[in-house]
């Protein structure tokens, strides 16, 4: 919950994210930040969401009770056989078409070998030699670090594999045992694999955003970063640019784009200052501490470990078919065909950014806010279509800035906030005919979060909120402001500007917020100007 | 009876001659008779019982099913629900699985009566039945038993002698001469090994204690054993039987193999295991047609091979002559008889030896005394413990695989050992390819080198040579795939049995047991007279 709140704010977040990375390094000296480049590789574990494991037919709910959900085959019981999850292999399949990867007509499992006691075969079942699908890109946006705006920037994949998830240990150090749950093992998970050309902690974060949201969209993976869902590892190094890149260390499950940010930036400037005392970076793999913020090593020897790859002789190689190579006479559910599934595909974040700014007139941010608020969105596409808008970015201005605000400060998600698209209909077209100032609006929201079951005509008409646009009342408070502010407005008429705000603020507390601004503006400007 | 096939059994249950019960309580008597021979690691005499009364029941309420009420014993590599599985390990002492492997299934569901788990060499890993946690099998042609007439309540548990086998069963595979005389020492008479690794299998259709067994066959382990206790040994096509819940020791190359005293036997069980199974991914999806032999096969009209390349050095004269004779024999029945040649045929015991150690690696590493399984004292770190109980439970042959396949799998060799090997596979699986695409329909060959060695002899060189030398014609079958049957022929000079091997085209199975029965009919060879070698000496 904590995570997808924090989601929301993830515009918001990024620039005050922005603003301390500049002032650490500000702290550092100028010197730093221009002599030293981040480069960042991500490795992405996406759950699958599926009914069953990769190759067994237990369930996969999360938080189910201890070892609950092992079959024979994920306890490696002696004899049992994996069975490939066609399920699975139609996510990856969605997924590697959504992220622009070139399929591997036909692909290999391999067993990747190493002890430890969450993986009871002793071996992980993953794709190596010749994986699902290599050479993909997302497009993704980016917050500009220079004018914080919103860039559309490129990342490109090496590769996307299926694999097996471990079970997990729990470490009792009082008693000195280890316990095992094996719920988790064996669930599917795809590997997505970036080149490692990430140069900022924000970039790397927008990168997981985006295809946090790709997976979401199309059904793939729930996402949830904090039930470990998606899970990341970021490969860190620096260099001087034009330089080659320099030792890496990967730092481990991270399961936050917070801490994905925080991990990287850490990792970054504790790198430079080793380099710049003259040591050296480790090639090693580090774990984030929460508490402090740092990195910390995990002093594993998995690094030097010889996986001992091989070819998965139980399961047969995977192949896939198009509407022109399927096979005559083969059972169909024997049989994926990647044009059935490609047809399948839902619109895209990236389609439907740049449908949203073509169709509407959207800005890049908005778009953007919506495609990370599909209910939103749905909501604003019907009040566009029910009602004959003038101006689309009335709707959703009052969309974006004024409902998901007012939703986003109770810490709910508008899915949960139960407001109606006929409610913010509403609230539009009241706003659009200036019968309510914003002010007023920003009131009905509080009310109609609190009791969803009222209209905000119905609102306006119990508590009286009409706004004031009648020009003789208007005209009246004005010489009344005028009146009892003299200083202000000799202030003003010497071309001090700027106090006019004050004044038509004084106008709006004398009309609880209720005062069409727009005339009040209009008829104050005439007043002082003659 | 125990001269009789399934069929002809069936039949006399079916018309109430004879009851399932009857038979299997005779079973069970010949089970306590051959204790000596340590032909199984479990036997479930109380079980089979119930099993069989079942299957009278049913048989009474018109079950016509040609398996009902069958005795059968299975190799102790495959897994049955309720019943210990110990792949003659000590890691699998004490575990039973909660859940039957397909064919396990498969036969039990048709109403046939398991009598036993039968004894192997640790995890499969061997070829004379003698390198196990339970102590070496015996062959029981030409064995003198000398224990049988003491008959012992309470049979169902190790008779003294064999407890006495498998206490030291752990010493036996050390292989250090020293301790392999002292073991002889107490064991004055000279006995033949049953060949392996499904030893106990082979000799528990060839003692009558069952009517059919089922071994796994990965380098011969079927059909060698099958040679030296002078029984029918068939390896169906890879991906035809469900290998689900055997115990792996090569994935690529398992099957479950069929023990039978005859062919048409054989058949039976064939028909009951063969097709698909949606737990095992390398099954086929073709549905199986099943086999049907005519009552006299004929071998007219087949063009049967002869590889040149298996006048190996060290084959028996013996083995030669048989194979000769039958050459003849098939030739004379209207078969056309031509030497081949599979050039690679020198390369594949090598090859399968560094196939067999990565896959063993990769397979045993499950191993670790945490899910199941034997687990040693030392709780010190998670490592220790992995290193403590592998150490104990696994005995040299198997460690020493896991070894060998580790080092083989390393980075650094990968390319220069796994990766070679499977290119040599595929050479060898192209020759075989060659000479069916030339015409041939089915090669001819010797199953083993020649008869059933001594155990005094057998025991002299460790598993590693023993294999190199037992599996040299098995093996390429499963490097290639292909259905193999090895039927016996002849007896040799010695008395004991001589098995020749059919090689056929995947999935061909009618064809090549159409061929084995008509050479079966052929040589007409004679099954060991148990009564005689029990009451006669």
């Amino acid at each position: 919950m904590v995570v997808r709140l924090f989601m929301r704010q993830f515009q918001h977040n990024l620039i005050r994210q922005l603003k301390r990375y500049s002032k650490r390094a500000a702290l550092k000296g100028e010197r730093l930040e221009s002599q030293w480049e981040t480069v960042i590789g991500l490795e992405i574990h996406a759950q699958i969401s599926a009914k069953s494991k990769l190759f067994s037919g237990s369930g996969t709910t999360f938080a189910s009770p201890i070892n609950s959900m092992v079959s024979f085959f994920d306890a490696s019981l002696p004899g049992t056989l994996p069975v490939l999850n066609r399920r699975c292999v139609e996510a990856g399949i969605l997924t590697a078409l959504a992220l622009q990867c070139r399929l591997n007509l036909v692909s290999m499992f391999d067993r990747k070998h190493y002890f430890y006691a969450d993986l009871p075969a002793g071996y992980q079942i993953t794709q190596q030699r010749c994986p699902l699908a290599k050479d993909g890109h997302v497009e993704y946006l980016a917050p500009d670090e220079v004018h914080r705006k919103l860039v559309l920037k490129r990342a490109r994949l090496t590769q996307l594999q299926l694999e097996q998830d471990s079970g997990k240990s729990l470490h009792d150090v009082e008693m000195s045992h280890s316990l095992i749950d094996l719920n988790r093992a064996g669930i599917g998970l795809m590997e997505i694999i970036t080149e490692p050309e990430f140069c900022s902690a924000v970039e790397a974060a927008s990168f997981v955003r985006e295809l946090q949201l790709i997976l979401q969209v199309i059904g793939v993976c729930d996402g949830k970063m904090e039930e470990g869902s998606l899970r990341v590892d970021a490969s860190v190094s620096v260099r001087r640019p034009s330089e080659p890149l320099g030792i890496r260390s990967e730092i481990k499950n991270l399961n936050s784009i917070r801490h994905l940010m925080r991990s990287i930036e850490f990792e970054t400037l504790r790198q430079i200052s080793i380099l710049e005392s003259g040591g050296q970076v480790l090639n090693e793999t580090r774990a984030y501490d929460v508490e402090t913020g740092e990195t910390v090593s995990m002093r594993d020897k998995e690094r030097l470990h010889d996986y001992r790859f091989m070819a998965e002789p139980n399961l047969p190689p995977l192949r896939l078919y198009t509407n022109d190579t399927v096979p005559n006479g083969v059972p169909s559910d024997q049989i994926i065909n990647v044009d059935e599934l490609r047809a399948m595909l839902p619109e895209l974040p990236n389609a439907k950014r740049e449908r949203l700014k073509k169709q509407y007139g959207l800005s890049v941010e908005h778009s953007n806010v919506f495609v990370n608020e599909p209910t939103l969105l749905e909501c604003f596409e019907k009040i566009v279509a029910n009602q004959n808008l003038q101006n689309v970015k009335i709707a959703s201005n009052i969309c974006i800035n004024e409902v998901l605000a007012a939703v986003n400060k109770k810490n709910i998600a508008f899915s949960a906030s139960n407001l109606s698209a006929e409610s913010v209909g509403e609230l539009v077209e009241l706003v659009q005919d200036e019968v309510i100032s914003l002010l007023t609006l920003r009131k009905i929201l509080e009310v109609l979060l609190q009791d969803s079951s009222k209209l905000p005509k119905q609102v306006i008409e119990e508590r009286g909120w009409h706004q004031v646009s009648n020009e003789t009342a208007l005209e009246n408070i004005c010489c009344q402001v005028i009146a009892a502010n003299p200083k202000v407005v000799d202030d003003y008429r010497d071309g001090k500007t700027k106090v006019f705000n004050y004044l038509i603020g004084e106008v709006q507390k004398k009309l609880s917020g209720q005062s069409n601004v727009k005339a009040v503006v209009r008829i104050m400007k005439q007043k002082l100007d003659t | 009876m125990f001269a009789a096939n399934i069929k002809q059994v069936a039949a006399l249950m079916q018309n109430g001659q004879l009851s399932a019960k009857d038979l299997c309580e005779l079973c069970i008597k010949r089970m306590k008779r051959i204790k000596e021979l340590n032909v199984f690691i479990t036997e479930m005499p109380d079980l089979a019982l119930n099993s069989a009364c079942a299957a009278d029941r049913r048989i009474k309420n018109g079950s016509g099913d040609i398996l009902e009420g069958i005795p059968i014993a299975f190799k102790d590599n495959f897994s049955t629900a309720g019943i210990r599985t110990s792949c003659a390990s000590r890691m699998l002492k004490g575990y039973v699985p909660p859940y039957n492997a397909t064919v396990v299934e498969k036969l039990i569901s048709r109403g046939s009566v398991l009598m036993g788990k039968t004894n192997m060499d640790e995890f499969a890993m061997g070829c004379g039945s003698v390198d196990g946690a339970f102590g070496p099998v015996r062959n029981p042609w030409k064995y003198r038993f000398e224990a049988t007439r003491r008959d012992r309540p309470g049979a169902a548990q190790s008779s003294p002698s064999a407890a006495r086998i498998a206490d030291r069963g752990r010493q036996f595979h050390s292989a250090s001469p020293s301790q392999c005389l002292d073991v002889e020492a107490d064991d004055s008479a000279e006995w033949f090994i049953a060949g392996g690794s499904s030893g106990g299998s082979a000799v528990s259709v060839a003692s009558g204690a069952v009517l059919a067994a089922l071994g796994s066959d990965t380098g011969g382990s079927t059909r060698n054993p099958a040679s030296y206790c002078g029984v029918v040994g068939l390896k169906p096509t890879y991906g035809l039987l469900s290998r689900h819940g055997l115990i792996p020791l090569v994935n690529s190359m398992d099957v479950p193999g069929i023990l039978t005293r005859s062919v048409d036997d054989a058949v039976v069980i064939l028909n009951a295991l063969a097709g698909h199974d949606p737990k095992d991914s390398t099954t086929v999806f073709e549905p199986f047609k099943p086999c049907a032999l005519p009552d006299v096969a004929s071998i007219k009209g087949l063009k049967i091979g002869i590889p040149q390349e298996y006048h190996a050095p060290g084959l028996s004269s013996d083995m030669k002559d048989s194979w000769q004779h039958v050459a003849d024999i098939v030739e004379n029945a209207g078969a056309t008889v031509k030497r081949v040649s599979l050039p690679h045929t020198a390369l594949s015991i090598v090859c399968y030896h560094v196939l067999c150690a990565c896959e063993v690696a990769s397979n045993m590493a499950r191993y670790d005394g945490l899910e199941y399984g034997h687990r040693a004292k030392d709780e010190s770190s998670t490592e220790s413990l992995y290193a403590a109980s592998r150490h104990e439970a696994f005995n040299n042959v198997v460690r020493g695989r896991i070894l060998a396949g580790n080092y083989f799998l390393l980075k650094q060799n990968y390319d220069r050992y796994y990766v070679q090997a499977q290119r040599v596979r595929r050479l060898i699986s192209q020759d075989f390819w060659n000479t069916f695409r030339s015409g041939i329909d089915i090669l001819l060959t010797p199953t083993v080198l020649g008869d059933a060695p001594s155990y005094r002899w057998f025991s002299k060189a460790d598993n590693r040579t023993r294999t190199q030398e037992q599996d040299v014609f098995t093996q390429p079958a499963n490097m290639a795939g292909i259905p193999a049957i090895s039927l016996p022929v002849a007896l040799s000079s010695n008395g004991l049995p001589l098995g020749l091997q059919l090689l056929g085209q995947p999935f061909k199975e009618q064809q090549l047991l159409t061929a084995a029965k008509a050479i079966e009919q052929l040589v007409n060879f004679r099954a060991l007279d148990f009564d005689k070698l029990l009451y006669c000496d």
